[in-house]
């Protein structure tokens, strides 16, 4: 087979392949290929119809295709070179990418490879939910697509699980479209999607939210015919006698999203099991020398802005990977406490600034969160208030490290 | 308008599927009545795939018997009907004196009953046939083995097909009348046929179509039982099933790989009466995966991906005793074949089965020899199990190849639509899940699914509305958003 050079493959044309292959391209590196296996450039952002994209990034709320038309205009303009309708089959730890389409088999050997394919939904059956499997259950995005891609209605009457962002929009685009949206249960006792979502797509509609509720049941040997809900006590058990039946058509599931990574696995790339994606440093670069990856296939974002910033700083260091060969030695390891989640990267090098993305596990009010190194704190910064559901994003001049010794961040009240 | 046939099978599961091969050897007329849209709905494809060894049967059953044969015969047919088979071997790990003791008679017992190759092995020779597995000893058969039983069902019903045999699905069966001239009259949901020959092969039905045909006194239990499913990651830690010590009725809650590398765990034995709830509670989820925690340290909820559950039909003496398979022709109910009680192992049986019936029906008939038989059917080709090579020649024939529908199982449209186009015109969502294992990955369709539904709107000419999933009122869609 032939097998073609490339100076960078970038594997997925979505928010952050895209932004990723434009910031390349104006630092210099050109023999750039994006692989997209749908029928056009712009991912998941193709079926979010609703505003609010570009509010940091642009100072304007846009639609998702508008906001990720603005970067294909670029990738356009700039003649980036793309294909979509393609999908790889394999990377290698090497760097080869084979992928396959309607005109064959094709391989590339790139020098760095850009891992850019975004995320997927955790699903019914790996939440264990219990009950029968009827037709009617779906997963958020799934409904999203049926909806706003496919012409597709999914469902008249609704419950919704999960207080995710996708899912509180789907309350809002089915209830436009003449669903009955009967209420949205979140198990944990706080949100995981954003305010604004609470209030723009739930209570700007009389939708009911409740928290610490769970379903516990699904009903109909055909189509759903209902769920059972209980209400959870602090151990996130059910507590008994708290059951309530609801008749419904159509469960929605908004329950998580899961960095797509069984590429990143078949190249060697190490995940974090927190993140469920890649173990990265500071130029986002994996384990593996050459291969990088940002956007939602590295942690899930709370904005899209966010991902298109993330895979931009990844092409910055790309930039340099290719024109040196290498990049500075990452030694330092950045640790948690257990009130936070995860960060991003896991690995500094010390003698370079660098964005720290992370999330906290439960909401904090009027709290510090602190980078320590040696029992000493090197950054603090005051937050009125932190939720999981919002990143946070704390950038670090690396003059303020003391050491080589490893970082641990905190939150302080 | 009344089908005349020379014998109708009521039930299209393994058994009904592999007694239509089998009868279409000779030259008669043969038919197959569904009540469900697909082979396999019940329990012939709700249970653990595993291709049994016969050492778990009394000497001088049905069931021994059958087992035995149907293992040893496997490679095969498998081979005949290109069926994903995996000759793993498997284990029965002890701890105990009793469990050792409890182990040496069922190799006794397997010896008898003709399985082969069946030992004791130490702890160390355990792990070093799974690696991971927790316990002092185990017995270890290697003929054991695994097999995909939508596979397998839906070819030997294919083959049935190929040799001119007729599948009536969404045909329930309403009653059973035996006319005046000795033939039988069948009346269904889809209107009546006419038959010289009754098989009852309606597994969970059995007794049902059995009192239908005037054969009284049978009287079983459904005994349900739920499973998990894992992600393939951890499918290479598990290279073949691993059982408990099995007790009297029970053959103990175990772990056991797919053909198609996923791991399934279960199942645990509810009695019940109600034969159409397949719903799994909490309490089995959890119980599951504690209980085969003991056997095999890799279960974990992070990589459960979906869970199901079967019921089987046993049937029991007065003392509730488990019985034996029954295969019989009865004289109370002339030209007829009653099959009752085919619970495990029905899936390694299933083709014994077949040739007993055909057996049966030979003492009372004399049969003629189709010449124009053929044994041998070939599946949907797998592009992405093919090499580079074969990849490149299948693309460059059809590059329906070269898209791929299903991300996680990496389906192509070529399979999609191949399965779409199923020789036994099934339409269904789960029809095509069977077919080329879409919408069976971790994603469970989050990516395909839609695919899927467009390509049988397009292909099969359907309405929105009339995209099923599995069974009739079992609707994916409620319309379209804008018209």
């Amino acid at each position: 087979m032939n097998i073609i050079n490339k100076e960078v493959v970038i594997i997925g044309g979505g928010p952050a392949g895209l932004a990723a292959a434009v910031e390349l391209y104006k630092k210099g590196v050109q023999d750039i290929l994006i692989i997209e296996r749908e029928k056009m450039l712009g991912g998941i952002l193709r079926q979010c119809i609703h505003d609010g994209f570009g509010l940091t990034r642009f100072n304007v709320t846009l639609s998702g295709p508008e906001y990720a038309q603005r970067f294909i205009d670029e990738v356009e303009k700039l003649n980036i070179q793309y294909i979509t309708d393609t999908t790889v089959l394999s990377v290698t730890k090497d760097k080869k990418i084979t992928a396959v389409s309607k005109n064959g088999l094709m391989t590339w050997q790139a020098k760095a490879v850009i891992l850019t394919m975004g995320c997927r939904e955790r699903t019914r059956g790996a939440l264990g939910i219990p009950g029968e499997r009827p037709a009617g259950v779906f997963t958020a995005g799934m409904a999203q697509s049926y909806i706003n891609l496919h012409n597709t209605m999914v469902g008249k009457n609704v419950i919704i699980l999960g207080s995710g962002d996708i899912g509180m929009i789907m309350a809002r685009r089915m209830t436009l479209e003449g669903a009955n949206v009967k209420a949205v249960f979140e198990i944990m006792p706080y949100p995981s999607g954003l305010p604004r979502n609470i209030e723009q797509c739930l209570n700007d509609y009389n939708i009911p939210l409740y928290l610490s509720h769970t379903i516990t049941d699904i009903h109909g040997s055909s189509r759903l015919t209902g769920v059972t809900v209980s209400e959870m006590d602090e151990h996130l058990k059910p507590i008994p006698g708290t059951e309530k039946e609801y008749a419904c058509d159509t469960l929605i599931l908004s329950v998580g999203l899961i960095p797509e990574n069984e590429l990143s696995l078949s190249a060697g790339v190490e995940l974090d099991v927190r993140t469920k994606g890649a173990i990265v440093n500071e130029n986002y670069q994996t384990c593996v020398d050459g291969v990088f990856a940002a956007g939602n296939v590295l942690h899930v974002h709370d904005l899209v802005d966010f991902v298109s910033l993330e895979a931009e700083n990844l092409a910055d260091a790309v930039a340099v990977y290719v024109q040196d060969d290498s990049l500075p030695e990452c030694g330092i390891k950045i640790t948690t406490s257990r009130e936070i989640n995860y960060t991003v990267p896991q690995y500094v090098s010390g003698t370079k600034d660098f964005n720290l993305s992370m999330r906290v596990k439960k909401p904090f009010r009027n709290c510090k969160i602190e980078i320590m190194q040696d029992g000493s704190v090197v950054k603090s910064i005051k937050l009125k208030k932190v939720i999981p559901a919002e990143m946070i994003k704390i950038l670090v001049n690396h003059k303020l490290l003391q050491s080589d010794k490893d970082l641990e961040v905190r939150v302080k009240c | 308008m009344k089908q005349i046939y020379d014998v109708l099978i009521i039930g299209a599961g393994v058994v009904g599927s592999a007694v239509a091969r089998e009868m279409a050897r000779n030259e008669l007329k043969i038919g197959v009545l569904e009540k469900n849209r697909d082979v396999c709905y019940e329990t012939s494809g709700r249970n653990s795939a595993v291709i049994h060894g016969g050492f778990a049967y009394d000497i001088g059953t049905r069931k021994a018997e059958c087992c035995v044969e149907g293992n040893l015969g496997f490679d095969q047919v498998a081979k005949e009907l290109d069926v994903p088979f995996k000759r793993t071997g498997k284990v029965l790990v002890g701890n105990t004196e009793a469990d050792y003791e409890s182990l040496q008679r069922t190799i006794a017992t397997g010896k008898i009953n003709g399985s082969v190759g069946l030992e004791m092995v130490d702890k160390e020779r355990l792990h070093e046939l799974v690696p991971a597995v927790i316990g002092e000893f185990a017995m270890f058969s290697p003929n054991s083995g695994i097999v995909d039983p939508f596979q397998y069902t839906i070819a030997l019903a294919e083959n049935a097909k190929m040799n001119g045999v007729d599948f009536y699905f969404n045909h329930e069966v309403m009653g059973i009348y035996r006319e005046a001239d000795g033939a039988y009259t069948i009346t269904t949901t889809q209107g009546d046929f006419n038959t010289r020959w009754v098989v009852n092969s309606a597994g969970i039905g059995c007794v049902k179509i059995s009192e239908m045909m005037g054969i009284h006194g049978y009287r079983f239990n459904g005994h349900k039982g739920d499973y998990i499913i894992l992600d393939k990651k951890v499918g290479s830690l598990l290279p073949m099933p691993v059982y408990p010590v099995p007790n009297n009725t029970f053959m103990g809650i175990h772990v056991t790989p797919t053909v198609e590398g996923n791991v399934i765990v279960g199942p645990n034995a509810d009695y019940v009466d109600d034969f159409t709830y397949y719903g799994v509670p909490q309490k089995n989820m959890d119980y599951l995966a504690k209980s085969a925690s003991t056997l095999w340290p890799h279960i974990h909820k992070s990589d459960y991906i979906r869970n199901y559950s079967g019921i089987q039909p046993k049937w029991l003496d007065g003392n509730n005793v488990v019985q034996d398979f029954v295969i019989e022709a009865r004289e109370e109910a002339p030209h007829t074949i009653n099959l009752v009680g085919i619970e495990s192992p029905g899936l390694t049986s299933a083709l014994p089965i077949g040739r007993r019936a055909v057996r049966l029906m030979a003492e009372r008939e004399t049969l003629l020899p189709n010449k124009n038989f053929n044994p041998n059917r070939k599946g949907i080709v797998r592009f992405f199990e093919q090499s580079d090579e074969e990849k490149a020649h299948l693309l460059a024939e059809n590059p329906d190849y070269g898209e791929v529908i299903c991300r996680c199982e990496t389906v192509t449209k070529a399979e999609i639509l191949q399965a779409v186009h199923n020789p036994l015109g099934v339409d269904t969502m789960l029809g095509i899940k069977y077919r080329t294992r879409s919408m069976m990955g971790r994603c469970q369709g989050g990516y395909c699914q839609m695919r899927v539904a467009q390509i049988i709107q397009e292909e099969l000419g359907k309405k929105v509305t009339d995209v099923l999933y599995a069974r009739n009122g079992s609707n994916m869609f409620t319309g379209k958003v804008r018209e």
